[in-house]
C-alpha cells in the first residue's frame, strides 16, 4: 500500500517547532481584536452545599466592569442533557456552568464577571462575595468504598470487563503460589502548561470565530452549537496550537461555554482564561483502590487472575475506564475473574487522563507480577515470558501483531538485566540502596473514523487538511511527511492544515488514534489523487501510461511514471495543464475495519526497565536509569515517537513517586492547587532514559502500518519504579505515589 | 489580583517615608513571592514601592573583614560570589538549594528573608488562616500538614519559614541591618524572624516602617567544614521537608564551635545554641551528632501528615554533620546524598 520509506520513518523535526520556540504560535488566548471583553471566574469556596447570596455590588462600581453574571441571571441555554453531552461524555447529567444555586465540587466556578480589560475583571472578581450554606463532603475513596457500584449504563467506546472464565477461585485455593494485594492510587490533575482558554471573536448573532484549548475543534464545536442552538455551518472553532493536554481537553471545559454565553449576550468579542487553580477543578485521573490475586503452578504457569477495581466518580457522572481488562489479556491463564466499580465523591467528574485505565490497572497488575515472581522465587522477566500470549482471551481474539518478545529481548540488554542480582537489598552503591524492576505494558490500538483532502497543485505544492489537532505530538509534521512521501517532494513543499472545524471530520485527539486514523485518511486521500492524476493521463494523446492500473504507477521528481521504469511517465504539470487545471484535490476516508475487528484486535506493548538508587539513611529515591521498548507497529517519525516515549516515561515516574491531588476530606477541597506544591518530576529527577522501538509489521492495525504512541509511554513504568524500589529497599510499597516519607518509614523499620 | 497603586522609590530614605506614610503598603524587589501572593489575593497591598533602583547591589567586605551583603543583591549573583564561595561556601550552596535559576536571578537578598510561609492553607483565600486572616482559625492543624512545622507550633499555626538562605544565616549569626524613620539598626539574625505564637500574621520583628538594607556576616567562619543537605519531595524545585545548615570548627577531630540550623521545621530557621556549646570539647563523631540533633529535636511534635519529619530531621543533620566533618559537604548539582 505505501512506498518503501523515504521521507517517511526519517526523524524529520517538527515543522511548528520553530514557531512554539519563539513563542509566535498562537494559543487560544492569544488571539486579540480591538474592542475585545475579559472574564474572570470565581471559583466556589466549598465542595458541596448550595449559594444562599451572592454580593456583587462592589464587583460592579469597578471600572471597566461590563456584566456580571451567576446562576440569578445566567441567560438560558439546553435543557436536555442530552444537549450538553459532548462527544466523549460517560453517561449522567453534565455540568452546567452558572445554572443553579447548588455546589457540586470544589472549584466550581460560581460567578463570571466581564470587563473592558483583564485587570479590572480579576479586580472585580475578587469583590465578589459569596455566602453558602455548607454541606459536609464526602471525598474520601477509601470511605465511600463501601456503596461501590458497577455502572448500569457504559460508557461508549469502554469495553466492559469480560463474564468470567474458567474457575477462577478454585484455581487459586488450589495453586502452589499464590499472592493478593491492594493497591491504592490517589487522584492526578493533568496540568498541561496551556491554561484553559477561549477567544470568541464576535461577528454577528449567529457567526462565531472560536479559539479554544481543545483536543477536538469540532467536539467544541458541536458542543456550544447544542447548548446555545447555533448552526454548525456559522461556528468555526480553531486549535491550532495547543500547549498539552493529556485527555483534560477532550471534554469541553467551562470557560467555553462561558465566553460563548457573554459573547451572545453582549453581542462583543470575549476571552475567557483559568488560572492554574481551576485546572485542579475539572476533569482528573480518579483515584483508585485495587486488589489483584495471582496465582501460579510449580512451574509458574498462571492458574488465575483475579482483579477488583473501584475508581472514584462525581456525584453527577459516571465516569468509566478500561481498568482490570488488561489482566486478562496479559498473559495466558484459563481462570480470570475481572471487576469494575464506581463510587461516588463529591468531586468534578474525572475523565481521561494519558492511558486512562491502562495506566491505573496495569500498575496494580504489573506490580502483582512482580510479587508473584518473588513468591514463586523466579526473575520477573522469566515469570512474564513463561506466560507469554499471543492471543486475547478477554475477546477470543487473534492479535494483529505482538513484537513483546523483542521489546522484552531488546529492553533487557540494553539494561543489562542479565546482571541483576535476584535478593532484594543485595545491590548496593555507597550509601545507596540500587534496585533494579521491570513492568510490561499494554494499550489498545485503536483507530477512528476519520477523513481528509489532499491537494497537489502545479506547481508542486501539496496541502493536507483534516479537522484533527496536534497537541504537541507532532501531528502536523507526521502529515507533512505522509504528503510529501506521496508526492515525492520535500517536505517544505507540504501545507498543513489542520486544527479548524470546517475541514474534514476526524474524532478528538485521544488514545493514542490520530497517526492512525487521520494519517490513513490522508493516505488514502493522496493515492485518490494519484488515481484522478492517472486517469487523466490516460485521456492525454499518445498516453505512455496508457492502461497502466493506479498500483503500477508512482509519483517521482514530479512526473507519474511505472513503478518499474521510471523512464515511462508524464510530468504531473503537463497532466493538469491537459486539463487547465491549476490543482486536483481528492477526500480521503480512513476508520476501523468492523470484518476484520471480529476476528482481530490491536494492542501496542512496552517492556519498560528500571533502576533506581535509594538513600539507605534518608529515603530520597532517584530514578537513575529506564529503557522503554516499544512495539508499536510502524515509525512514522522516530524523533517525535521518542519524544512522546519520553514524556510518557517521565509522566510514569511522577506517578509513581510525585503526583498526587491532595485533598482536605474536611472540606473536601484540593490543597495543593498549584504547580509550586502539586509536584511532577524536575528535571533533576530524570536522568538516563532510553528508547527502544522494536521491529513490529502490522498490515491490520491501519492502512498505514501504524499503532498510535500517545500512551503507551507512560503504561507500566510507575509498577516498573515500584518493582525496582521493592527490589533496593526488600519492601512492597502499594500505595502510590511512592513519596519519600513512605520510602523513609519502611527503612525505620529495617533499622 | 486587586488593582494598586505604584510607587518607584529613589532612595532609602524615600522608601522609608513611603512605608511610614502607608503601613499596609509593600515593598517590591525581586517580586518572586509578592507578585505571586498578590494574583492569588493572598496580599493585597494598596500601595507598591519599588526598590529596585535604591543602591543595595553591593556585596563589600568590610575592614574587619566581615561581609555585608546589601539589601537588592541578587540569590544568583551572590551564590556566585568569588568571596562568597570561598569565604561562605555554606551560604553559596544553600542558595543554589533554593527555588530555580530564573527564580534566583530576580529574587534579592531582602526578599529572601521577607517571604511568606508556602502552607496551603495560607495560600488559599477560601481557607481558614490565622497568618493571613488573624482570628480565622488554622486550617493545617487536622488538614493536609505533611509540609508544615514540627518544632515551636503554637495552637493557632503550624507554617514554616521556606527559605534555604535563611538557614544558613542562621547557623552564621549573621546581622540584619534595618532602616527606619529613626534611623539604622541591628537585628541578630536569631531574633529576626519569630515563633508565631499567638500572632502568626507576623513573620518577623521588622517594624512595619522599616526596611532591610543589609546583611552583615562575620569575618571567615567554617569555611572548611561545612555542608547545607536539603531533603525534599523531589530532586530539585521543592521547599525543604527538612534542611539543614551544617559548620564546625574543628581542631584535632575534637569539636571547637558548632552549629546546626533546621529549615522546613519550624517558623523560624531552628537552632540550639545552648545544646550546640554543649558539644565543644567533644569528639566529631556520629555519637556527638546524635546526641545534638535529639537536643535539638527535643519536644518536637507532628501534626500527623508530617510526623516522618521528626525521624528526618535526626537523619538529615546527622548526615549534615558527618559530611561537614569530613569535609565533603553536599554539592548542590549532585544528585546523589554524599
Amino acid at each position: 500500500m505505501f512506498n518503501p520509506s523515504k521521507i517517511v520513518g526519517l526523524p524529520v523535526s517538527r515543522i511548528d517547532g520553530p514557531l512554539k520556540v519563539s513563542g509566535t504560535a498562537p494559543y487560544a488566548a492569544e488571539h486579540y481584536e480591538p474592542g475585545m471583553l475579559h472574564g474572570a471566574i470565581v471559583l466556589s469556596a466549598i465542595a458541596t452545599g448550595k449559594i444562599r447570596n451572592i454580593d456583587t455590588s462592589k464587583a460592579e462600581a469597578v471600572p471597566g466592569v461590563v456584566k456580571i453574571y451567576t446562576h440569578e441571571n445566567r441567560p438560558s441555554a439546553a435543557w436536555w442533557d442530552s444537549k450538553w453531552q459532548d462527544s466523549v461524555a460517560p453517561p449522567g447529567s453534565p455540568f452546567r456552568p452558572l445554572e443553579k444555586p447548588h455546589i457540586q465540587f470544589d472549584g466550581q466556578p460560581v460567578t463570571l464577571v466581564i470587563a473592558e480589560t483583564y485587570e479590572a475583571a480579576r479586580d472585580a472578581a475578587s469583590l465578589v462575595t459569596v455566602e453558602y450554606k455548607a454541606e459536609t463532603p464526602e471525598t474520601n475513596l477509601h470511605t465511600v468504598y463501601p456503596n461501590a457500584y458497577e455502572p448500569k449504563k457504559k460508557r461508549s467506546g469502554i469495553q466492559p470487563p469480560p463474564k468470567p472464565r474458567g474457575e477462577p477461585e478454585e484455581a487459586f485455593a488450589g495453586a502452589a503460589y499464590r499472592i493478593s494485594a491492594e493497591y491504592v492510587m490517589e487522584g492526578e490533575h493533568h496540568n498541561p502548561m496551556e491554561l484553559f482558554a477561549t477567544t470568541v471573536l464576535w461577528e454577528s448573532d449567529q457567526q462565531l470565530t472560536v479559539h479554544d484549548k481543545t483536543q477536538g475543534s469540532q467536539a467544541s464545536r458541536d458542543y456550544i452549537c447544542n447548548i446555545f442552538g447555533l448552526d454548525p455551518d456559522d461556528v468555526v472553532v480553531k486549535n491550532a496550537y495547543v500547549g498539552g493536554a493529556f485527555g483534560q481537553g477532550l471534554r469541553p471545559k467551562h470557560q467555553l461555554f462561558l465566553a460563548v454565553m457573554a459573547s451572545l449576550d453582549l453581542k462583543r468579542s470575549v476571552k475567557v482564561e483559568m488560572s492554574r487553580q481551576e485546572m485542579f477543578a475539572l476533569t482528573w485521573r480518579p483515584s483508585s483502590l485495587q486488589t489483584v490475586s495471582l496465582a501460579a503452578d510449580a512451574d509458574g504457569m498462571l492458574q488465575s487472575v483475579m482483579h477488583h477495581a473501584v475508581q472514584a466518580t462525581s456525584r453527577y457522572e459516571d465516569y468509566q475506564e478500561v481498568v482490570v481488562n488488561w489482566s486478562g489479556l496479559a498473559y495466558k491463564c484459563d481462570n480470570a475473574k475481572l471487576t469494575y466499580e464506581l463510587a461516588q465523591v463529591d468531586m468534578s467528574t474525572p475523565g481521561d487522563m494519558r492511558a486512562p485505565g491502562a495506566a491505573t490497572g496495569v500498575l496494580a497488575l504489573e506490580s502483582a507480577m512482580d510479587e508473584l515472581a518473588t513468591e514463586i522465587g523466579m526473575d520477573p522477566l522469566d515469570l512474564r515470558v513463561k506466560n507469554f500470549i499471543h492471543f486475547d482471551q478477554n475477546g477470543d481474539k487473534q492479535l494483529t501483531s505482538k513484537a513483546l518478545h523483542a521489546c522484552y529481548r531488546e529492553g533487557a540488554e540494553a539494561f543489562g538485566w542479565s546482571e541483576r542480582s535476584a535478593a532484594p537489598r543485595s545491590m548496593r552503591d555507597g550509601h545507596d540502596l540500587v534496585g533494579w524492576g521491570m513492568a510490561t505494558g499494554f494499550w489498545e490500538a485503536g483507530m477512528a473514523p476519520a477523513e481528509a483532502k489532499v491537494r497537489y497543485a502545479i506547481d508542486g505544492k501539496v496541502t493536507v487538511s483534516a479537522a484533527a489537532t496536534d497537541i504537541g505530538t507532532g501531528t502536523y509534521t507526521i502529515l507533512a511527511q505522509l504528503g510529501a512521501e506521496a508526492f515525492d517532494v520535500p517536505i517544505e513543499a507540504v501545507h498543513v492544515a489542520i486544527a479548524d472545524s470546517t475541514l474534514p471530520t476526524t474524532g478528538v485527539e485521544g488514545g493514542s488514534w490520530t497517526a492512525a486514523s487521520t494519517g490513513s485518511a490522508v493516505q488514502i486521500a493522496a493515492e485518490a489523487v494519484k488515481a484522478t492524476l492517472l486517469d487523466m493521463a490516460q485521456d492525454m494523446e499518445n498516453s505512455p501510461l496508457g492502461k497502466a492500473k493506479p498500483e503500477e504507477v508512482v509519483i517521482r521528481d514530479g512526473r507519474l511514471v511505472l513503478d518499474v521504469n521510471s523512464q515511462v511517465g508524464i510530468a504531473l504539470s503537463d497532466i493538469l495543464a491537459s486539463k487547465q487545471l491549476s490543482s486536483v484535490e481528492e477526500p480521503g476516508k480512513a476508520g476501523p475495519d468492523m470484518l476484520q475487528m471480529r476476528k482481530f484486535v490491536s494492542y501496542t506493548h512496552s517492556a519498560v526497565f528500571v533502576e533506581v538508587k535509594i538513600d539507605e539513611q534518608l529515603g530520597v529515591i532517584r530514578v537513575t536509569r529506564v529503557v522503554s521498548a516499544i512495539g508499536a507497529g510502524r515509525i512514522l517519525n522516530p524523533k517525535t515517537a521518542r519524544s512522546q516515549i519520553l514524556g510518557g516515561i517521565v509522566m510514569g515516574i511522577g506517578m509513581a513517586l510525585h503526583e498526587e491531588s491532595m485533598i482536605d476530606h474536611r472540606t473536601g477541597r484540593i490543597m495543593n492547587h498549584n504547580l509550586a506544591e502539586y509536584h511532577v518530576p524536575a528535571h533533576a529527577d530524570i536522568s538516563d532514559l532510553e528508547v527502544i522501538f522494536v521491529d513490529e509489521h502490522d498490515d491490520k492495525a491501519s492502512p498505514i502500518g501504524v499503532k498510535g504512541l500517545g500512551e503507551i509511554g507512560i503504561v507500566g513504568v510507575a509498577a516498573a519504579v515500584a518493582n525496582a524500589i521493592y527490589h533496593a529497599t526488600g519492601t512492597r510499597f502499594r500505595h502510590f505515589p511512592i513519596t519519600i516519607d513512605k520510602i523513609l518509614e519502611s527503612q525505620l523499620k529495617h533499622a | 489580583m486587586k488593582q494598586f497603586s505604584y510607587i518607584r522609590a529613589e532612595d532609602v530614605a524615600g522608601a522609608v517615608a513611603a512605608l511610614s506614610a502607608d503601613p499596609q503598603a509593600r515593598l517590591l524587589a525581586g517580586g518572586t513571592n509578592l507578585v505571586d501572593l498578590m494574583k492569588y489575593d493572598v496580599m493585597s497591598p494598596a500601595t507598591v514601592i519599588d526598590i529596585n533602583r535604591l543602591p543595595l547591589k553591593d556585596i563589600e567586605t568590610l575592614e574587619d573583614g566581615s561581609l555585608r551583603i546589601g539589601a537588592l543583591v541578587s540569590n544568583a549573583a551572590l551564590a556566585y560570589d568569588p568571596t562568597v564561595i570561598d569565604r561562605f561556601p555554606l551560604l553559596a550552596s544553600a542558595l543554589l538549594a533554593g527555588a530555580s535559576p530564573q527564580l534566583r536571578n530576580a529574587a534579592t537578598t531582602g526578599g529572601n528573608l521577607l517571604q511568606r510561609t508556602r502552607c496551603y492553607y495560607f495560600y488559599d483565600p477560601s481557607s481558614p488562616c490565622n497568618k493571613r486572616e488573624p482570628g480565622s482559625g488554622c486550617g493545617a492543624i487536622g488538614g493536609v500538614n505533611r509540609i508544615h512545622a514540627i518544632l515551636g507550633t503554637s495552637a493557632s499555626c503550624i507554617a514554616t519559614h521556606p527559605s534555604d538562605m535563611c538557614v544558613a544565616l542562621a547557623a552564621l549569626d549573621a546581622v540584619v541591618e534595618v532602616e527606619g524613620p529613626d534611623g539604622r539598626r541591628d537585628i541578630p539574625f536569631l531574633d529576626f524572624h519569630r515563633l508565631p505564637g499567638d500572632e502568626p500574621q507576623y513573620d518577623n520583628t521588622l517594624a512595619p516602617d522599616e526596611m532591610v538594607v543589609a546583611i552583615r556576616l562575620h569575618p571567615d567562619h567554617f569555611a572548611a567544614n561545612h555542608s547545607y543537605l536539603k531533603i525534599r519531595d523531589r530532586l530539585s524545585y521543592a521547599f525543604a521537608l527538612v534542611s539543614v545548615a551544617a559548620a564546625i570548627d574543628m581542631k584535632d577531630g575534637a569539636i571547637v564551635d558548632i552549629r546546626v540550623a533546621l529549615g522546613g521545621v519550624a517558623h523560624k530557621p531552628w537552632r540550639n545554641p545552648l545544646a550546640e556549646a554543649e558539644c565543644a570539647g567533644k569528639p566529631a563523631d556520629e555519637a556527638t551528632f546524635r546526641q545534638l540533633a535529639q537536643r535539638l529535636l527535643a519536644g518536637a511534635q507532628g501534626q500527623g501528615g508530617n510526623d516522618f519529619k521528626i525521624p528526618m530531621a535526626e537523619r538529615t543533620i546527622i548526615r549534615a554533620l558527618t559530611q561537614a566533618a569530613s569535609g565533603t559537604p553536599q554539592v548542590q548539582s549532585e544528585k546523589a546524598i554524599r
